[in-house]
């Protein structure tokens, strides 16, 4: 495996346990408020407040609480999860141990995919070294009535597991189908139980934030998305990998430390993110402009838009998971769509028709696959017009 | 004593049920070691799973229809999961499958005669810094080019060979 650490700074330079330390000499509250402080919000792209997330989850009722890590990194062109969970596995483990410290957790489970199999005995042998150092188990630190531990489950290859509440399905032993929110996880989520999800790199910057305090962390990126952020960087560039930048980056930025510029789309937020074309490049990465989970995948000068989006279309029509009837029918749809597309034989009226389905999958489907999994289409028609209409089947 | 096949899936499963719990939320880790030792879950093992969960044999079918990791169908010794993701795609994958097609001689989505291996497309992987990627069983591939396909199935036929090898000596 390629090692990032030279790419991943803060990671590389923070000591875990120094993280997890300065969390058990505080308060419960005051982790909790140390995290409020920072702004930092979820990293696996949906990007809600973790320590809104936190704060529901320790105010509900309930004897047992679980605390569970989200590894289930499916979203094409995201792969941050997995070299975070390689290389930095103490940063993720110390901090779902803060986070049931604060939330008063017993339990916690790391829902790793079971494309990622290959890491399990690594991050077993990593889980088994914390509960020799009591860094697990009774008395975490010596702490009295603090007992937490942590149990790895495997994915069984499906995408839709990456939400929340299916992940739970999944843990629970069900079919991964998302369910109807409210109730959400922090008070009714896995056997009933208040449930804090998170994913892995949001849990590493939780470390991260407690080590060097959320001042440090709140001073980096825009107003409305704090610190740091973990890019996976794939396609047409010259040197792919994981990345550490400031939330706000510009696209034109970003395309210049990676040795892209030159590109003619990049596609930011992975299949279900959007496609943002070489005039919108300097718009910034962020929750208030273009959302992502880190995917970026970059598209040269060469690449046909059209074998882009059905590549999105054919990966979102097999993992919906079929639940919910636009996101079940719409994906089979807009992809039968740009076959036609690619025959040539599309009329303008059917594809406004098509992107109207679209918008209506965004409001109409239950969970987050089938409300973004139109943006790829979606944005890739309104910037790309030209490129995909009245095509001769032998240009394909 | 001579013990048949389905006694020795039952004991397997039962085990397993011990070690992950006679509850719902076993279900997953049951199934994912059956799946792992047996390389599919039998209509006999999804019987024995419901009986031991108190839950209905269609529920353990579900439940393994929905996942793809998951099979009913006997699947080969050696999964091969090749990503098709855009990542992947812009790396060079569609030459990959077509020589791995031409090496093994059978398409995407079944398994050669000799039960060796089953050919299959897989959604990111994961890998796409380092594609085009590939899974076999747990064991992953990356920047994997025509040239290197036959390496790689040479190195899973060595291994087959090795383990039957091994099994037998072992039964001597």
């Amino acid at each position: 495996m390629i090692s990032y650490d030279d790419h991943l700074m803060t990671f590389t330079s923070v000591d875990a346990d120094a993280g997890l330390k300065a969390a058990l000499g505080k308060k419960r509250a005051e982790v909790l408020s140390e995290v409020e402080h920072s702004g930092l919000k979820g990293r696996g792209g949906a990007g809600f407040p973790t320590s809104m997330k936190w704060n529901l989850c320790a105010a509900a009722t309930g004897a047992e609480k679980f605390v569970v890590c989200n590894a289930d990194e499916g979203e094409p062109g995201t792969f941050k999860d997995r070299v975070i969970l390689a290389d930095y596995p103490d940063l993720v483990f110390a901090g779902m141990t803060a986070a049931a410290y604060a939330i008063g957790a017993i339990k916690g489970i790391l829902y790793l995919r079971g494309e990622y199999a290959y890491l399990r005995k690594h991050l077993e042998g990593v889980l088994a070294r914390r509960r020799e150092a009591n860094l697990l188990g009774e008395k975490i630190g010596g702490k009295d009535g603090f007992d937490f531990d942590i149990e790895i489950r495997m994915g069984s290859g499906a995408y839709v597991c990456g939400e929340e509440t299916a992940l739970i399905e999944s843990l629970e032993g069900y079919r991964g189908e998302p369910r109807n929110r409210p109730p959400f996880p922090v008070d009714t989520g896995f056997q009933s139980r208040p449930t804090t999800v998170n994913n892995v790199e949001t849990l590493a910057w939780v470390t991260c934030i407690l080590a060097k305090g959320a001042a440090w962390f709140q001073s980096i990126g825009t107003e409305k998305s704090k610190g740091l952020k973990i890019f996976s960087i794939s396609g047409d560039v010259e040197t792919p990998g994981v990345y550490e930048f400031p939330m706000g980056i510009t696209v034109a930025e970003l395309l210049e430390k990676v040795g892209g510029t030159g590109a003619k789309a990049v596609q930011i937020g992975g299949a279900s993110g959007h496609c943002i074309p070489a005039s919108q490049f300097d718009r910034a990465i962020a929750f208030e402009d273009v959302p992502t989970g880190g995917s970026i995948i970059v598209f040269g000068p060469e690449r046909d838009m059209l074998a882009v989006a059905e590549n999105f279309m054919e990966f979102f029509a097999e993992e919906s998971c079929g639940q919910c009837t636009p996101c079940r029918e719409g994906n089979e749809k807009l992809l039968e769509g740009i076959e036609l597309l690619k025959a040539g034989c599309c009329s303008m009226k059917y594809l406004r028709e098509l992107c109207a389905l679209g918008e209506t999958m965004q409001l109409a489907s239950k969970c987050g696959l089938g409300q973004s999994s139109p943006n790829a289409f979606l944005s890739i028609v309104e910037n790309f017009k030209d490129e995909i209409l009245g095509r001769t089947p032998e240009t394909v | 004593m001579l013990v048949t096949d389905s006694e020795q899936l039952r004991d397997f499963i039962r085990a397993k049920a011990d070690l992950y719990g006679r509850d719902r939320s076993g279900l997953m880790p049951i199934l994912q070691a059956v799946q792992e030792r047996y390389s599919r879950i039998t209509d006999l093992a999804m019987q024995e799973i419901a009986d031991l969960l108190d839950i209905h044999p269609v529920e353990v079918y579900g439940v393994v229809s929905f996942y793809s990791f998951l099979d009913c169908e006997p699947k080969g010794r050696f999964i091969i999961r090749l990503c098709r993701t855009i990542s992947c795609e812009m790396l060079g994958k569609e030459r990959v499958a077509r020589q791995i097609e031409n090496d093994l001689g059978v398409p995407f989505g079944e398994t050669t005669d000799d039960g060796l291996f089953t050919l299959e497309w897989a959604n990111c992987l994961g890998m796409c810094d380092q594609g085009p990627a590939m899974l076999v069983n747990d064991q992953v591939f990356t920047r994997v080019t025509p040239e290197k396909v036959q390496d790689i199935l040479e190195g899973c036929r060595k291994t087959f060979v090795a383990h039957v090898s091994q099994h037998r000596e072992e039964h001597a």
